[in-house]
């Protein structure tokens, strides 16, 4: 499971039918120090999380089994809103470099 | 299963049904030095494990099943244990 902030929202008319009726948003990959890793990726969402929201998500086959119907096609979902990360001093160890 | 080292705490209120009551952590994956390896990434605990701790996790999704008695979770890393000591001195790689 990683860290992300919502950037967006990702409207589809057309799509696959065991998708009727998912939120998809447009969220960009976080590190630990809440700085952005990898280019922005579209996420299913199930906790009515918003564009600004800090957020976690879980990836690959675990991603659908966060919707209703667990065998869809996603592989990113939104499975929580983050109130707070709370890091020990130097999480990356820069004095000891 | 990945050497890590706990880095953090995630705390969070409005989440998936099967993640309430679990505490998330920030984990940090080491080598056998104590040195970071890959990204950090979130994990969920099983062992009352804490921040500092070195710990072992598991980052696939059918053992999380396991650990968890579900068919269906959306779970992916969990903590499983908390490390003593290692010992890699011994062999160089």
């Amino acid at each position: 499971m990683y860290l992300g902030r919502v950037i967006g929202t990702v409207v589809a008319t057309r799509k696959y039918r065991d998708l009727e009726g998912i939120r998809f948003m447009l969220v960009q990959p976080l590190s630990h120090a809440l700085k952005p890793r990898g280019v922005a990726q579209v996420a299913v969402d199930v906790v009515q999380a918003g564009p600004g929201d800090l957020v976690y998500l879980v990836g690959s086959r675990e991603a659908s089994q966060a919707l209703e119907e667990t065998f869809v096609p996603v592989d990113a979902a939104i499975v929580g809103i983050v109130d707070s990360v709370d890091l020990v001093p130097d999480p990356d160890g820069e004095a000891a470099k | 299963m990945t050497l890590a080292r706990v880095i953090g705490t995630v705390v969070s209120t409005v989440k998936h049904p099967k993640y309430k009551g679990l505490k998330l952590f920030v984990v940090q994956p080491i080598d056998g030095e104590g040195r970071p390896t890959d990204p950090s990434f979130l994990a969920v605990d099983t062992v009352q494990s804490g921040v500092g701790d070195v710990v072992l996790v598991i980052t696939e999704g059918n053992g999380a099943r396991q650990i968890f008695k579900e068919k269906v979770l959306p779970i992916r890393s969990v903590i499983v244990g908390v490390v003593d000591e290692v010992d890699s001195r011994s062999v160089s790689p």
